[in-house]
């Protein structure tokens, strides 16, 4: 009876172990694939953008002071112009309108993990209030 | 060694590095499709063209008289192949930014929503000079059919996005309108070796 409860609390422990230490290998992998399949084609893979055509995402200023903000950009695109690390670009931005907000939250955990370290954590409740609050019909 | 035997062995040595020295020197081969003309075969060139770039000058193969050329085709509107494009072209315009024998072309297949001043913006931004890099529109067809000609493959797909599908190969072009190298735009491996192609054929002009 004690082997057995040993047993299974040792294969508990051996998956937690290793659920834990692949989750740290790859931080947010969901929201890296995310980025890599909708983001990187313009902002590069590393988040360099594109001379003065796509602003970056890595060291951005706007980015940092624009978070919550970024996920209504990723849902609607953007149009105008917009000054990042003090240089204007006015390349508009597509929509995609089919990331669902759990896929959002994921895109922008990975950006803050990817390239800043000290961006807090992306809350789903947060993202989903503010894109509720810039819905497009 | 007897005085024949040395003459020999010096002969064999000489032939020998003469065509060392020689085979090293490899000229890029013509990838242009051969043709038969009046009987002698010779290599397909590109076509004549009539084009506008972002300065609202007109472009023909006049412009580039003496220049070898490196060729692709975008629009300004693509989400998808383009920017990486756009980066490996500025890469190659970067790297043979004085060197004046070097021109680049970039056709919109889009001239719908490309006009001359979107183009011009486009330019700008990217940050390069419209003496070196012309970035083109002009009618649809014409944009379209030569694409084939310089080895890239333009379609109108509702499927996908924007609409207009489009391959990403980047083409150099000689002084005589034949391609000799080209290569995927979306690979910078690919794009190094490019780089490589282009230095060689420098070289070949310079060797003449």
């Amino acid at each position: 009876m004690n082997v057995k409860y040993g047993l299974v609390l040792g294969t508990f422990a051996l998956f937690c172990f290793a659920f834990i230490y692949s989750c740290k290998d790859t931080p947010f992998q969901q929201g890296k694939i995310l980025y890599e399949n909708f983001c990187a084609n313009c902002h590069m893979e590393d988040g360099s953008g594109l001379e003065g055509l796509i602003p970056p995402l890595a060291g951005a200023d706007y980015y940092r002071q624009n978070i919550l903000e970024s996920a209504c950009l990723i849902r609607n695109g953007m149009e105008g112009k917009v000054v990042v690390n003090g240089r204007t670009y006015e390349q508009p931005m597509p929509n995609n309108d089919q990331l669902t907000e759990f896929e959002i939250t994921n895109i922008l955990n990975y950006i803050n993990n990817a390239w800043y370290d000290d961006l807090p954590y992306v809350k789903l409740e947060d993202v989903r209030n503010t894109l509720n609050a810039c819905k497009v019909d | 060694m007897s005085r024949n035997h040395l003459k020999q062995l010096s002969f064999l040595l000489l032939f020998y590095a003469g065509a060392f020295a020689c085979g090293n020197k490899k000229t890029l081969p013509i990838l242009s499709k051969p043709t038969i003309e009046n009987g002698v075969s010779s290599y397909e060139k590109i076509p004549d063209f009539q084009f506008i770039n972002q300065d609202s000058q007109r472009i023909t193969p006049a412009t580039f008289a003496n220049k070898i050329y490196v060729v692709d085709f975008f629009f300004t509107s693509c989400p998808t192949i383009c920017p990486t494009l756009a980066k490996e072209m500025k890469r190659i315009y970067k790297h043979f930014e004085e060197e004046d024998k070097v021109n680049l072309l970039s056709h919109t297949i889009d001239p719908k929503r490309d006009s001359v001043g979107r183009l011009a913006v486009y330019a700008q931004n990217l940050e390069v000079s419209s003496d070196k890099w012309h970035f083109v529109t002009g009618d649809k067809r014409e944009l379209f059919d030569i694409a084939e000609h310089y080895f890239n493959i333009v379609i109108e797909d509702a499927s996908v996005p924007e609409g207009l599908d489009h391959s990403g190969r980047i083409v150099l072009v000689d002084t005589q309108g034949h391609i000799r190298a080209f290569c995927n735009g979306t690979k910078p491996e690919e794009v190094d070796r490019f780089i490589n192609d282009i230095e060689r054929l420098l070289q070949e002009y310079e060797d003449l």
